[in-house]
């Protein structure tokens, strides 16, 4: 017996001393102050393979860094950054005025920088064989709130198509794709149907889509060029032909001459002022606006014009708080004329 | 060898220690408190008939709806799935290591079901997603990526373990005296099994089986990751769906700010699943007491 | 009559002959999952796979920052975890009289231990994260993860104290020991090992849980390791749902690797559960 106390009591504090090991090894960053060397970034999903690309490369550039990024949509986002939990936030629309009042209200200052064009793409599984393209009105007619419970089948939206249920997939209501699709397509932000397939997460929505012959849904270009295989692209007709004619699938050069209207957007990222105070996150920002550009166009949306990046870097430069859009969505606004306004008031 | 006494420190010790067993107390309290608070709320601004009895669920949208059913028959459904895969399978599965297996056959046998129910259940949804989906899809057709089906399969093998083994304690209960009496009317060791053993194991078996269902009920990561979040009330297992749990999920990844009504909505959801498992949980183990005072 | 006869004789061996098909679904159900996990993960094991950190492209991502994070994660749910659910089973079982307080908290302890992860996680964000505001941190985690594991602590920690024979600590008072004396130095010793057990197993349920961390702040992109309890973090279980949620085909690969990983750590820690309660055994024996 005596044995097995003496083993027991050394084998107690052994795993003590380890537990005890791990903890010291963990408070060795002291208090907060150890999260603060952190770049704290959250929001869009949309964005978020940018910010991801950026983040990995500056992390390898300066190894002391530490970025982290997560997904909760662009409200989601916003809601942290107005309450000071982030330092940088993504979104894939501009910032909404009860938003721009939260953060008013929390003191904290943002700068608003966009930092690339997007398209949203509007796919369907390959297997699907009978949607050609699709005007701007059947999209109103599948996702405005009264086709909740309504228009569930195929054959409801044009009739000749197939006798089979509709799955719908598309960003939830904390995202900015969101925001921005039922704005430009319902005419109202926000307002959609409830009866779908709805994520934060994109790669969700990717998967749903590629797995489901009936499934239908957007999100943001790049998703849509990272899964080619796996997904269909439908072009859109807007049914405007002052600005391309016919239907226009959603692509970087549509979106860059603006023909992919209305789903062609810039999204941004929005940094706080005081976080700009600290060095990494201003070595942060700086290189999101230089070596960004490739970035953009690696991970597939469309970078801004060379002289459009000058004029968001002297933005960020200068501090400029507030933002272009005055709380609405932008669909159909000039960014470059928009972001010339703001630097020369 | 003497050891010096201090009557202060003992009542210390016994003080902290009596704290320790409060704190679980406490715990309890904790959960009920943070899941009423929030629920009180939210039934100021919606009727709990609404919740309970409402068949669309579409709170964060514009045409803002609380009926909570279709998240209720998404969990049922999952659920009902896994239960008619776990139930039969784990109950022949315990009537064979009970009544049949050579103690070789059961001291193998054993061990491995147990690590069936050690694997975390994010292996389980990988496995529910990426091999038993695609596998189905090509004996269903037209079975969609997101479904009832397969995470309800998944989660059936994963429950399957607690199934088997409560049972067997369960039937190990039950005295010998009884199956020997059957012999000795010369019954076959079949007709004993089936018609004595069980059912006088009834209690102990419904008691594995409640608790399953409960289990299932509160299982979160295989149907976040393979079941779909398409609130919809339907009895079709090929279509996605969203259960409970997967709605507390999406909300919280997407973090709506405190004291919004979206906010209040997962912790109403939340109360519903606590009360429904800790009630489950309730029923079977008074089952289980049922049994024991049967033949203890 | 003979009809009966013959049916009892299929019943005679087509009930063991269902509960045969019936085991033997349940593991093959288990050889499915773990040879789809190795063909689809085995080839992504390497070096760099375990000491590289999450990244865009699949090929350069890796389970280091995850690795690091579950281990740290879990010392500390240890650490937290051991004391109050030890001393909370060393109160029930030596010191709290059989009435009807102590029969409650043990109802409520076998409730709790029913108790959906994800509500944990609930409790764990409005208390933790919120209301002590530790933030999105370990120690918001660990806090969680050790109110999830307590349960279990408790009943195995008083599994271990009642199979302590009482003569022991009838001999401890007969000497003049007191209560506690006695606990500290005869019964906990000898109850060790059973304690250990129980810890090891209630770690491996906490080590594999993702719905709790989830609704703490599980981040999409942490790429380091934990430096500090106030740190952000990412740990196994999250890093496979993450790679698992991505479309793309290499990186279901990437969380088929990282599933072995986790499989691999479990297996370590039940093996080592396993090793002190054979230990106990022969020691016992002799």
């Amino acid at each position: 017996m005596r044995r097995l106390e003496l083993g027991g009591v050394r084998c107690v504090a052994f795993l003590s001393g380890l537990a005890l090991a791990v903890v010291a090894a963990g408070c060795g960053g002291g208090e907060r102050a150890a999260g603060s060397r952190v770049i704290a970034i959250d929001g869009s999903s949309t964005v978020f393979p940018i910010t991801e690309a950026v983040a990995e490369e500056f992390q390898i550039l300066s190894p002391d860094a530490r970025v982290t990024v997560g997904i909760s949509g662009t409200g989601g986002g916003f809601s942290k950054f107005c309450a000071g939990e982030t330092d940088v936030t993504n979104a894939s629309r501009p910032i909404k005025l009860v938003e721009v009042e939260a953060c008013t209200a929390a003191g904290i200052g943002f700068v608003e920088l966009p930092v690339a064009y997007d398209g949203i793409a509007i796919v369907v599984n390959p297997e699907n064989d009978w949607v050609n393209t699709l005007t701007t009105e059947d999209l109103r007619r599948m996702w405005e709130p009264a086709a909740q419970g309504a228009v569930v089948r195929w054959e409801q939206v044009r009739t000749g198509w197939p006798e089979a249920e509709l799955h719908l997939f598309g960003p939830g209501a904390d995202s900015g794709t969101f925001d921005y699709f039922t704005e430009a397509i319902v005419g109202e932000e926000g307002a959609s149907r409830g009866d779908f397939t709805s994520s934060e997460d994109d790669n969700v929505l990717v998967q749903g889509i590629s797995t489901d012959a009936l499934a239908l849904g957007f999100f943001g270009y790049a998703y849509y060029e990272e899964n080619r295989e796996r997904l269909r692209l439908v072009p859109v007709d807007d049914e405007d032909d002052s600005n391309g004619a016919g239907p226009i699938a959603a692509s970087p050069e549509a979106v860059r001459d603006g023909t992919y209207q209305p789903l062609s957007r810039p999204i941004f990222v929005y940094v706080s002022t005081a976080s700009l105070d600290r060095p990494e996150v201003q070595a942060f920002v700086d290189f999101y606006l230089t070596d960004g550009a490739d970035l953009v166009r690696e991970v597939g949306y469309v970078p801004l014009s060379p002289h459009e990046y000058d004029l968001v870097a002297q933005r960020a430069q200068e501090r400029v708080e507030g933002t272009m859009f005055g709380g609405a969505q932008g669909v159909g606004s000039s960014l470059e004329a928009l972001l010339a306004a703001s630097t020369h008031p | 060898m003497a050891l010096p006494r201090n009557a202060g420190f003992e009542r210390a010790i016994e003080r902290f220690l009596f704290a320790c067993a409060s704190l679980s107390i406490l715990v309890t309290i904790g959960i009920v408190a943070v899941l009423a608070f929030q629920t009180i709320q939210f039934f100021r601004t919606v009727s709990p008939v609404e919740f309970l009895f409402g068949t669309t669920w579409t709170p964060l949208f514009f045409d803002k709806q609380f009926g909570v059913l279709p998240l209720v028959a998404g969990t049922v459904l999952v659920s009902v799935v896994a239960m008619a895969v776990a139930l039969p399978a784990g109950l022949l599965t315990a009537i064979y290591l009970s009544e049949y297996a050579p103690t070789s056959v059961r001291r193998v046998v054993k061990p491995v079901l147990e690590v069936l129910a050690g694997v975390p259940t994010v292996v389980y949804g990988y496995f529910a997603l990426l091999f038993v989906t695609p596998l189905l899809q090509q004996v269903i057709p037209g079975l969609a990526g997101f479904n009832a089906l397969s995470p309800g399969i998944v989660m059936g093998i994963m429950i399957l373990p607690m199934v088997s083994s409560l049972s067997e304690d369960a039937l190990h209960s039950v005295p010998r005296c009884l199956r020997e009496g059957a012999y000795a009317l010369g019954a076959t060791r079949a007709q004993t099994t089936v018609r004595v053993v069980v059912p006088a194991a009834f209690s102990g078996v419904s008691a594995a089986a409640i608790l399953a269902m409960s289990r299932a009920i509160g299982e979160t990561m295989i149907v976040t990751i393979a079941a779909g979040q398409q609130p919809r009330l339907t009895a079709s297992p090929l279509v996605p769906i969203e259960t409970m749990t997967a709605y507390i999920v999406q909300v919280s990844l997407g973090d709506t700010p405190a004291g919004t009504l979206e906010y209040q909505t997962i912790f109403a959801v939340g109360m519903l699943l606590f009360a429904s498992t800790f009630t489950l949980n309730l029923a079977s183990n008074w089952l289980r007491d049922r049994l024991r005072e049967e033949y203890i | 009559m003979m009809r009966r006869r013959r049916l009892n004789q299929l019943g005679e061996w087509a009930l063991p002959g269902a509960g045969l098909v019936a085991t033997f679904f349940g593991l093959a159900a288990l050889v499915a999952l773990l040879v789809d996990v190795a063909t689809d993960g085995l080839g992504r094991l390497s070096w760099q796979f375990l000491t590289s950190v999450p990244s865009r492209r699949p090929e350069a991502a890796g389970i280091y920052s995850a690795l690091v994070g579950s281990i740290f994660v879990m010392g500390l749910t240890a650490t937290i975890a051991i004391p109050v659910g030890v001393g909370a089973a060393v109160y029930l079982e030596e010191y709290a009289k059989r009435g009807r307080w102590a029969r409650l908290v043990e109802i409520n302890i076998t409730n709790l231990a029913g108790v959906p992860s994800i509500i944990y996680g609930m409790l764990g964000l409005a208390l933790f994260v919120r209301a002590l505001s530790f933030g999105r941190s370990v120690l918001a985690g660990a806090a969680t993860l050790a109110l999830l594991v307590l349960p279990v602590v408790i009943l195995s920690t008083r599994e271990a104290l009642r199979a302590v024979p009482p003569s022991l600590r009838e001999a401890s008072y007969a000497l003049g020991a007191s209560r506690w004396q006695t606990i500290w130095h005869q019964v906990l010793p000898v109850a060790v090992p059973g304690i250990l057990t129980g810890l090891i197993l209630a770690l491996s349920r906490a080590v594999g849980e993702t719905a709790p961390l989830v609704m703490i702040g599980a981040l999409t992109y942490v790429p380091f390791a934990p430096d500090g309890i106030w740190s952000p973090f990412t740990v196994l279980p999250i890093q496979i749902f993450n790679w698992v949620s991505r479309p793309q085909a290499e990186f279901h690969r990437n969380a088929a690797g990282g599933i072995i990983v986790l499989l691999g750590l479990l297996f370590l820690m039940n093996g080592l559960a396993a090793w002190i309660r054979d230990r106990v055994q022969v020691k016992a024996g002799q």
